[in-house]
């Protein structure tokens, strides 16, 4: 099995040849922290339906490049994005576009479950009331814990608070919540690494089943969950400067989730994924 | 095989003589350590003692004092300079309830909304925002009298020139506690934690919107526990009040805009001042209703706590 010596330059790159659509168009992203570089010259597409897994080592921008998708990195003052970063064609930073708006289409599940100290069903009901769509409330909660797979679990106790749920229930509250607002695409960062092992199964059934209507990108520490529900594997590694004082992340290979896994390009992707390094 | 008599005893003894040495070392404390320890804890019970019993001897002779004027006639009375039998607090209770009801109407808009300027919207690292905060909470250990100068010479006279009314000690009242409150609104909010907000603004809030509704009501209960407690602060205030126009002898029920106001801890010093002991039993009647009401008001505003406090 031959192997080029040289990494591949992480294109966007298909078996059918180019249909499916872009979600995401990223050229030469970088972020930095006041000055010191988070993440580098990241380049990549996203595709629409795909699961996305963000994979690599502690510390190398995975959840920084995440949020830029959203623009969550606008919360922190030190951040600056650079680079291009499009969403269905169109510049996301763009001095013209409002990132409230982004949020609306691009949801966002924590890794930590944040349930608001509410009932179950106005946790769900938050989004559309927020958003103005609060004919037939009751429908789209029912849809959306339907859709989170919760909705067996709480139809008889909605008017009761959140925080009694368990761990696994109150991240799929709050998959139930994101979806209820109706986004193009949903962002998970590290969903079940506050998890149990049958809660963090139930979650990757759900992705599985969410990805017809929905795009997902999701970073996540636990390769096997990678390799278990994504289509398309992007591997970052940390670089560091030449005084070893600076240090980012960069793109390593981006590719179908089982060449990753089983034939990858790069040497250091082989390294990660069978467990020699990281 | 069998353990031989002797061998067994030996055994034996070992076994307790090492036990007894354990038991020995874990009991094993010099006298000194325990009377040190004793000493110490002495102390502290004697300074909770001297704390307390300080505080239940005034409370007893005030109730000791007061108890015989204690009746309905104290709170429909007016007071009198000849007749104690007869004198009562109606115009300085009326006038507490007013003054408070003034207090209220600003402080909770400004102390409320300058809270949650200065948590959710302005830029911490600015140097003006950080003297802003060091500001405020020296204001909050401001003599009381100062803020009774500030509102003679802003509010009663000044630009604001509305004179020896009720409205003006309102107003006195409402900045000397105004810190009190931003102080504790601040503390509400800080205490919502950011993931609340992150998760707000990531299904697609403003950030009015995620203040709105979900940054305040959670912190409602630690605010009103504020207001509250600025409440009970302001009612025990006399020296801005004599100041702003609460002068010691008023027979007619104040108004707003009225020409002179009293208070409760005004007619106290007013009645302890004088010579007859009839008065002073009057004074210490004053002082019961008084501390019957914060001690209500400060037990509710920690129940208030207590029963909405959150652990995230």
């Amino acid at each position: 099995m031959e192997r080029p010596a040289i990494a591949v330059r992480p294109e966007f790159r298909h078996a059918e040849g180019g249909r499916r659509e872009k979600v995401f168009e990223l050229r030469g992203v970088g972020v930095d922290y006041a000055g010191a570089a988070a993440v580098k010259d990241i380049s990549m597409d996203i595709g629409r339906n795909d699961v996305t897994a963000l994979i690599g080592p502690s510390g190398c921008g995975k959840s920084t490049l995440l949020r830029c998708l959203n623009r969550m990195n606008d919360l922190i003052p030190a951040a600056n994005v650079h680079g291009e970063l499009l969403y269905h064609g169109e510049d996301l930073y763009d001095p013209g576009v409002d990132p409230v708006q982004v949020r609306k289409l691009i949801g966002m599940v924590f890794q930590k479950p944040n349930p608001f100290p509410k009932s179950i069903y106005d946790n769900v009901a938050f989004g559309p009331r927020v958003l103005g769509k609060t004919d037939d409330l009751d429908a789209t909660v029912e849809e959306a814990l339907r859709g989170a797979a919760l909705w067996e679990e709480v139809k008889d106790r909605l008017s009761d608070n959140a925080f009694g749920l368990s761990g696994g229930q109150q991240q799929r509250l709050c998959i139930a919540r994101c979806i209820a607002v109706r986004p193009d695409t949903i962002l998970m960062d590290e969903p079940c690494s506050a998890l149990d092992p049958i809660s963090t199964g139930k979650i990757e059934d759900l992705m599985i089943e969410l990805k017809d209507e929905f795009s997902i990108v999701i970073v996540t520490h636990n390769m096997q969950q990678a390799a278990r529900v994504s289509d398309r594997t992007a591997f970052l590694m940390v670089e560091l400067d030449a005084d070893e004082d600076n240090r980012w992340g960069r793109l390593v290979e981006y590719d179908e989730t089982e060449k990753i896994f089983t034939n990858p390009a790069d040497q250091r992707t082989e390294d990660y994924v069978s467990g020699k390094v990281g | 095989m069998e353990a031989s008599g002797v061998g067994s005893e030996r055994a034996r003894l070992a076994t307790a003589g090492a036990r007894a040495t354990v038991a020995a070392k874990l009991s094993d404390r010099s006298r000194r350590d325990v009377a040190l320890n004793t000493a110490f804890a002495a102390l502290l019970l004697a300074a909770v003692t001297i704390a307390l019993g300080g505080l239940a001897a005034l409370l007893a002779q005030a109730f000791v004092r007061g108890a015989p004027a204690l009746s309905l006639d104290l709170f429909t009375n007016t007071p009198s300079t000849l007749r104690p039998e007869t004198a009562g607090f109606r115009p300085a209770i009326l006038g507490s309830l007013e003054l408070i009801a003034g207090v209220v109407l600003f402080v909770v808009p400004i102390g409320i909304g300058s809270a949650i300027y200065l948590e959710e919207y302005a830029d911490k690292t600015r140097w003006w925002n950080r003297a802003v905060e060091v500001t405020i909470q020296n204001l909050a250990a401001v003599p009381s009298i100062i803020y009774g100068i500030l509102g003679l010479g802003f509010i009663v006279r000044g630009p604001l020139d509305l004179g020896f009314v009720l409205v003006a000690g309102s107003l006195t009242l409402a900045l000397l506690v105004l810190p009190l409150v931003i102080i504790a609104s601040r503390e509400a909010i800080r205490a919502v934690p950011d993931s609340i907000r992150q998760g707000s603004l990531a299904l697609g809030a403003t950030q009015w919107q995620t203040i709105r509704r979900q940054v305040l009501p959670a912190s409602v209960p630690g605010m009103a526990t504020g207001v509250i407690l600025a409440i009970s602060r302001a009612l025990g205030e006399a020296a801005p009040l004599l100041l702003v126009g609460a002068t010691v002898f008023v027979t007619f029920d104040p108004t707003p805009f009225g020409d002179g106001f009293s208070a409760m801890p005004v007619q106290i010093f007013d009645y302890a001042k004088r010579p007859q002991e009839a008065f002073q039993t009057l004074a210490f009647a004053g002082v019961i209703v008084m501390v019957g009401v914060l001690l209500a008001m400060n037990s509710f505003a920690i129940w208030l706590r207590n029963r909405y406090e959150r652990t995230w």
